[in-house]
Parts: C-alpha cells; sequence; structure tokens
C-alpha cells in the first residue's frame, strides 16, 4: 500500500519534471487571468498570437539549427532584411498588382533561403564554429538591411493593390472566428515542420547529426547536407518572418528583432531542445515561444515596466532550465 | 612481506547505482612499498573501489583506513589529502599549459599569490629528475609531449602532492614496448620509496612480471587475493570469469566459399604502407598486430572513411572506388569501430533509430516520408535475432548494457544487408557473457554467408575465432596464420618481427 503511495507520488513527480514547461504555461496563463481582466479576452489572445508569429518562425528556424548541434544568431537580421525585400519590391520595384503577390513571397523566401546557405557554408565549407560564422552572417545583413533604404523605415502605401494585400492579411483574420491569417499560416508550417521532424528521412537524420556527428557520418550518411539545410530553412523562415510583421504593422524597418536571436535560444532551452545538438521537439519548442510570449503580454497587461520585465524572464529562463537539469539528473540514475 | 606496513584496508565497501550493486562487501588491503594488481573482467568493480578509495564515489558503506587511522572519504579533495592519486586512462592535465604548471597545478604559488616561474621550473624539474626524466622539457606544453612523457608528468604530479597510494588504471594500453619498460622503472622507484602501487590491468604477463600479490574481484564481490608465485595464468582467468576459457568460443558452422573481398597494394598517409589480403564469404579473419600497427587505419580506408592513396578494392572480383562511408555501404561494406561511445552509436537516440540510420531508404517513400510500422517490425525482429536485452525498440541505446550496445551498433548494418563486415576491437568493455553473445552473431553472420573481418589485440579471441589470420606491423601484412598453425607465439612473433 505505501509502495503503491510512494510510486504515485513518483509518478507526479515525475509527470512534473517532464512536462515543466507545459505546466509553466498553465501557471502562466492561470495567473494571467485571474490577475488581468484584459487577458483572457478573444482580443488580446488574438493580438498576441499575431503578434508572436515572427518570434515563433525564428524560433522554429533556432530549432532546426540547433538540433544540429549549432546556433544561428543572424534570425533577428533575416527577419528585418526579409521585412525591408516586402517593402521595396512593392514601393520602389513597382510590384502592385495582386498577381504580383506570389513574386515577393518567392523572392523573400529565396531570399531568407540564400542567407542561410551562406551561414550553412561558413559552418560546412569553411569549418567555421557556427556561434562566429552566424554572428558574421548577423552583422552582414543587419547593415544590408540598413542600406536598402539608407537606415530609413518604409511605409506602405496604401493605394498599391499588393500594400492592400499585406496589410489585410496581416490585420484580418478567417471571417466569422476572426483567427489572424497570419496564425492560420503559422498553425500551417508548425504541423508541417511537426511532420517533417517526425515522420521524414530529412528529420530524422538532422537530430541524428545532432546528436553524434561522427556515428552518423560513419553510417553512411552526408552530415554536411543536412546540417547546411537546417541554415537554410532557418533563412527562409526568418525572412517569412520579415514579411508578416510588415504585413502586420504596415512598415518594415531595418532595425526590428534585435536581439531576437536570444528569445528563439531562450524559447527553444525552455521547450526542452538542448544547444549541444540532438534533443527538442517541434511542440515543446512552440510551448517554450508561448511561454515568453506570454510573460511579455502580462507584464504589460499588469503595467509592468519594461525593465523589470526583462527580470522576470531572465528568471523564468533559470526556472524551466533548473527544472530540465533535475529530471536529467534523475533519469541518469 | 610481513613486516612491511599496512597502508590501505577498505572494510566491507558496498556500492550501489540506482538498484543495482557495484560493489557488495568487498574487502581490500595493501602494503606500503607494494605493488598489488586488482584484476576482474569489465563491471567487476575494480573502478568502483578504485573511485570509492579516491573520493570520486562516495561509499554507501564499509571503512576505510588509510596508513592505520580510518579514513573519512567523501570527495576527491579528500582523497589527495589522505595521500591517494589515481592515473586514470585519460589523463587530467591541463593540455595547453606547461609541464611545471601541468606538475604543480595546485600549489602553482607554492602558498603564495604570485607565481614565482622560475622556482615553478625549478621545482618541476627536481620531481622529474628523480624519477629519471630530466629530459623533459619542462617549458613544453603537454599537448606536444607524447602519450609516455604525458604519463609521467601524471605520475609527477601526483609525487608532488606526497601521494602515498597510487593507482594505475590501465597505464600501458597507450604505450609502445619500450615506453612500458620505462614505466616499469618509475613504477619499481615508487614501490621502493614506500610508495603503495595499486595496479589495475588486463595484461596478465605484465601482472606477473611486476605485482607481488593480487586481488580478483567479480561481478562486485570479492573473489581472492593471492601471492603472485602461487599461482599460474589459467588459474588467474578461471578465477576471473569463473569458468573454463573453452567455453568462450562457440563452434561455428559456416561453408566457406567465394572472395568476397580482394584488398591489393592498398596505401593511404603513413600508417597504411602496403596492404594485401582477401576474405571469402563465410569466413571469420582475424587482424593481429601490435597498437599502431595499422590494422584499424587499413579498415578506415576500406571502409572509406579516410582517402586511399594507392592499390585496389575488390569486391566479388569486380574492381571498387570507395571514397566516403556511403560508398562503402552501397558496396555492402559495414564497420563496427572500436570506440562505440564515440563512433558507433547514438547514445541518446533509441535503438530504432540507431539500427535504421544506414537503410532509411528502404523505410521511407520516395520523398522522404518514414514508414514508421516497417521500421518498428524490423527493429523488433533485429532485437529478437541479436538477442538483444532492452524493453522495446525505443530504449535508448544509453540504457543498454555494453553487450547490447555492441549488438545494436552491429544491427544497422545487418539492417543494411551487408556482406563485408568489420569488428574493431568488438569485445573491449564488454563481460564476458556478452563476449560469448557477440561471437554467436558473428558465427551467425558468417553462417549466413557474409564475410568477417575481426581485429582484436585479445590473443585468445583471435585464435578461438578466426579461421585465419593476418599480422600487420608497421603498416604492412607481416603474415598470414592459418587455423591449424594459430598459436601466441606465432602471432607475437610476427607481430614484432621476431623469425
Amino acid at each position: 500500500m505505501e509502495e503503491r503511495l510512494n510510486n504515485r507520488q513518483l509518478n507526479i513527480k515525475n509527470m512534473l519534471l517532464k512536462y515543466n514547461a507545459v505546466l509553466i504555461l498553465i501557471a502562466l496563463i492561470i495567473a494571467s487571468t485571474i490577475l488581468s481582466d484584459a487577458f483572457f479576452t478573444v482580443t488580446n489572445i488574438f493580438n498576441l498570437l499575431r503578434q508572436l508569429v515572427p518570434m515563433t518562425l525564428a524560433t522554429l528556424g533556432m530549432l532546426l539549427v540547433v538540433l544540429t548541434g549549432g546556433i544561428d544568431l543572424s534570425v533577428g537580421s533575416v527577419i528585418a532584411m526579409g521585412g525591408m525585400i516586402t517593402a521595396i519590391m512593392i514601393e520602389n520595384a513597382g510590384m502592385v498588382s495582386g498577381a504580383s503577390m506570389i513574386v515577393i513571397l518567392l523572392v523573400v523566401l529565396g531570399i531568407g533561403f540564400l542567407i542561410g546557405c551562406m551561414s550553412g557554408a561558413f559552418v560546412v565549407v569553411l569549418k567555421m564554429a557556427p556561434f562566429v560564422a552566424t554572428l558574421a552572417t548577423m552583422t552582414i545583413i543587419r547593415g544590408a538591411a540598413y542600406m536598402t533604404s539608407n537606415g530609413q523605415p518604409i511605409r506602405l502605401s496604401t493605394e498599391y493593390e499588393t500594400s492592400k494585400m499585406m496589410v489585410k492579411f496581416g490585420s484580418q483574420g478567417i471571417p466569422g472566428i476572426g483567427l489572424p491569417w497570419p496564425v492560420v499560416l503559422i498553425i500551417l508550417v508548425i504541423v508541417l515542420m511537426w511532420f517533417v521532424m517526425r515522420n521524414t528521412v530529412f528529420g530524422r537524420l538532422v537530430i541524428a547529426s545532432g546528436s553524434n556527428e561522427t556515428a552518423v557520418r560513419l553510417a553512411g550518411i552526408n552530415v554536411n547536407k543536412y546540417k547546411f539545410l537546417a541554415y537554410a530553412i532557418c533563412g527562409m523562415l526568418c525572412s517569412l518572418g520579415g514579411f508578416i510583421l510588415t504585413s502586420r504593422v504596415a512598415v518594415a524597418s531595418p532595425a526590428v528583432s534585435t536581439g531576437m536571436e536570444l528569445d528563439a535560444i531562450a524559447a527553444c532551452v525552455i521547450g526542452g531542445a538542448s544547444l549541444m545538438g540532438g534533443k527538442g521537439t517541434v511542440g515543446n519548442t512552440i510551448i517554450g515561444v508561448l511561454v515568453l510570449g506570454l510573460i511579455t503580454n502580462v507584464m504589460t497587461l499588469l503595467s509592468i515596466a519594461a525593465y523589470p520585465q526583462q527580470i522576470i524572464k531572465g528568471l523564468i529562463i533559470v526556472l524551466a532550465v533548473f527544472l530540465q537539469y533535475i529530471t536529467n539528473k534523475e533519469g541518469a540514475y | 612481506m610481513s613486516n612491511q606496513r599496512e597502508m590501505i584496508r577498505m572494510d566491507g565497501i558496498s556500492k550501489a547505482f540506482g538498484g543495482v550493486a557495484a560493489l557488495d562487501n568487498v574487502s581490500f588491503q595493501a602494503l606500503a612499498g607494494e605493488i598489488h594488481a586488482l584484476i576482474g573482467e569489465n563491471g567487476a568493480g575494480k573502478s568502483t573501489l578504485m573511485k570509492c578509495l579516491a573520493g570520486a564515489y562516495e561509499k554507501d558503506t564499509g571503512k576505510i583506513y588509510i596508513d592505520g587511522q580510518e579514513a573519512e572519504i567523501t570527495n576527491p579533495r579528500q582523497g589527495q589529502d589522505q595521500g591517494i592519486s589515481v592515473i586514470y586512462q585519460e589523463f587530467a592535465l591541463a593540455k595547453d599549459l606547461t609541464v611545471a604548471e601541468n606538475i604543480f597545478i595546485d600549489s602553482l604559488g607554492d602558498g603564495k599569490g604570485l607565481v614565482n616561474r622560475k622556482r615553478l621550473k625549478q621545482r618541476a624539474k627536481e620531481v622529474l629528475e628523480k624519477m629519471g626524466f630530466g629530459d623533459i622539457d619542462v617549458n613544453k606544453r603537454v599537448a606536444d609531449l607524447t602519450v609516455a612523457y604525458q604519463q609521467i608528468v601524471e605520475i609527477c604530479k601526483a609525487i608532488s602532492r606526497n601521494a602515498k597510494v597510487m593507482v594505475f588504471d590501465e597505464p600501458t594500453a597507450v604505450l609502445t614496448n619500450r615506453e612500458v619498460e620505462k614505466l616499469f622503472d618509475v613504477i619499481y622507484k615508487l614501490r621502493d620509496s614506500g610508495v603503495c602501487v595499486i595496479y589495475i590491468s588486463h595484461r596478465l604477463e605484465e601482472i606477473f612480471r611486476i605485482c607481488s600479490r593480487i586481488t580478483v574481484l567479480k561481478d562486485g564481490k570479492n573473489v581472492d587475493t593471492v601471492n603472485v608465485k602461487d599461482i599460474t595464468e589459467k588459474q588467474l582467468v578461471t578465477m576471473m570469469i569463473g569458468r573454463d576459457l573453452s567455453e568462450l568460443f562457440p563452434e561455428r558452422h559456416a561453408e566457406i566459399k567465394n572472395t568476397l573481398l580482394e584488398v591489393s597494394g592498398l596505401k593511404s598517409g603513413k600508417m597504411v604502407k602496403d596492404v594485401s589480403f582477401h576474405v571469402k564469404a563465410g569466413e571469420v579473419v582475424g587482424f593481429a598486430g601490435l597498437v599502431g600497427a595499422g590494422r584499424t587505419e587499413t579498415m578506415r580506408v576500406i571502409f572509406g572513411a579516410d582517402k586511399p592513396e594507392g592499390g585496389e578494392i575488390r569486391l566479388e572480383g569486380k574492381s571498387v572506388k570507395i571514397n566516403t562511408p556511403k560508398k562503402a555501404i552501397k558496396n555492402g561494406i559495414g564497420m563496427v569501430p572500436e570506440d562505440r561511445k564515440q563512433q558507433g552509436l547514438l547514445l541518446d537516440m533509441p535503438i530504432k533509430i540507431n539500427g535504421t540510420m544506414s537503410s532509411l531508404q528502404d523505410f521511407s517513400s520516395a520523398i522522404g516520408i518514414l514508414n514508421h510500422p516497417k521500421e518498428n517490425r524490423k527493429v523488433e525482429e533485429m532485437i529478437g535475432v541479436l538477442n538483444i536485452k532492452a524493453r522495446s525498440y525505443k530504449s535508448k541505446a544509453s540504457s543498454l548494457s555494453g553487450g547490447n550496445q555492441q549488438k545494436v551498433a552491429l544491427m544497422k548494418w545487418m539492417i543494411s544487408d551487408s556482406k563485408v563486415i568489420i569488428f574493431d576491437e568488438p569485445t573491449r568493455g564488454v563481460d564476458v557473457g556478452a563476449k560469448v553473445e557477440i561471437y554467436r552473431v558473428m558465427n551467425e553472420l558468417a553462417e549466413r554467408g557474409a564475410a568477417v573481418i575481426m581485429i582484436s589485440s585479445e590473443m585468445p579471441e583471435i585464435i578461438g575465432m578466426s579461421d585465419r589470420v593476418y599480422v600487420m606491423r608497421n603498416g604492412t601484412i607481416a603474415g598470414e596464420v592459418e587455423k591449424q598453425q594459430l598459436t601466441e607465439q606465432a602471432l607475437i612473433n610476427l607481430s614484432m618481427g621476431v623469425s
């Protein structure tokens, strides 16, 4: 009898440890609902989710790279670049007809992909440490983003067809339900990523490469290919994030998303991904994004100033990682 | 010997990890000025016992007496303060610091806050000279020294701490013959100066040469402590494994057929100078030789992990070009590497992912979508065939024992249907039971018509398992020995170049 009780206690404890990110998320939602009347409203939730879209894309890209055992510091810069390219094509390059929307999207995705390829080549071909390689990409792309407009933000003008479509996409949602279009898009991306990581050879080998590169290479697998693609896809996702950010605020600025890389890394870590590679899931990483997003949202609703907000965010990261540390320690024995 | 002082006494030491007892009421006693061997199979508890002594592990029960005084050792610092030093196989040296800095790493300032470089070098020189290694430059970075010299630095570090007990964990595994002799001189010096030397080794001939007493452990328990002069090697082996050696190698009923792999004049780097050999279907071919003879390097070239610089590889008569592992695998060659944790396995990944890694194309659609049910069935089947003890295909490789891990490392080549399978030291670090299992699997591979190549440094294994043996020396094949002529002497003569 007593043993059974102990077992049950152990199970609850294990559950607590295993799903600590989910639990932190639930706790945050409950706390937020109690603390702020404004929190659990459809408007606030939809707004929150809409705001989180670029960061979610950056974090998913980051997760891919982190799984290979790398890191991508350039996500924020690429988001800014993606936004600038979107705006320039509409405002300066005359892509104003509705049909050119497709072209704009493809160019944005393509440039993001190429930027990712650059980081990938630094890492795979030049054998640079990912931290240094993407630090270089981050700096280069941020500079390039500023150069596209002499450092000025570009506002989407209201008369062009493409601008109108952009703004409509960014600010409206499914008729009747009101779920914002960017959120619909991101849900599709999440499902796709989840499927890819779980059910494709690509996803399997990305994770495997991060788990033990030597062993994977000796199993006859071209590890470099998977590392390279991880950076390339990360770039593409971030560039898409820039496009969506521009559609939401109707303005592209080369200065946006500075420091996004740290939030993206933090979200991965809160979701249980290992920066050593080989460990992390799409689902948990999204929970990491939501935890970080929620904290900021509710603190803003409670009118907590920006500086203390950072302290609290930092403490949440420590808490999440500490809980994982305990879990791993338990698991080892 | 009876007049010697008792330096260590460990009474009733027990230590469990999780629910598994690694040490069960073990006692151990060694004298000052004695070289005492501690032997047993892998997993017998030798390292655990020594870690309890040094404070790397905290014992669960039992008492430790150092030099007659009961000692409370719960962390490495306390172990050091009691004068206990362990020379591990992976040296605990700061490779980018100099020899002098390493020797006095925890007393760089000799009690003061500032380091007097001149004095530091002087002190280091004195210690080295005392050990007969005055020729080692104290200004050199440790990374630039040979492994043997790094070991000397590690020993001198222990001496600088006034070690009363020095534990050597397989010290000769990384040394050449000449270096081994020098190490023995050092060990004799330590003994003569009254240090209690504990010597852990699998190499019985070394133990019979330098040790005075032997303590044998098995499955975390004491078997016996004996005087070297009262026992033979054979008796010792029986004590270690608890059964006769002849039961170790299961019978094989493989039909030897056509030649599968033929290598001629293979060259690569400094280690592979001119290697020619062939292996037939159904055959187990041993590769003997000293460490550094070029066996692993040869196999790495055949497997495409290193680039060939000359020579030819023919598979079933057809000449093939192999420059990546991918090509080797496509041609039906698989390799189970020596360092399975670093090179053979994804330890954090389930058996399933380890098993199918090299044949994912067989378990996925044209656009790369995995067929999980097919994969699971195959892996479950292989777990049965290989007799892997695991809860399911979802179990992480790290949760398995050494022998079962080795089988998982092999599984990917069975699933990818390799015809030539290279094993590099397949039984290193696995216990006797698992060894027999691995031999069975190798036999089964041969019976299924595969060509099995086995690199091994264990003579009994080479002799017990091989149909034919190639002996390598200095990057070439020094000779070939047929099963009927296989004796340890023949192999040693060839590998050392003695005729």
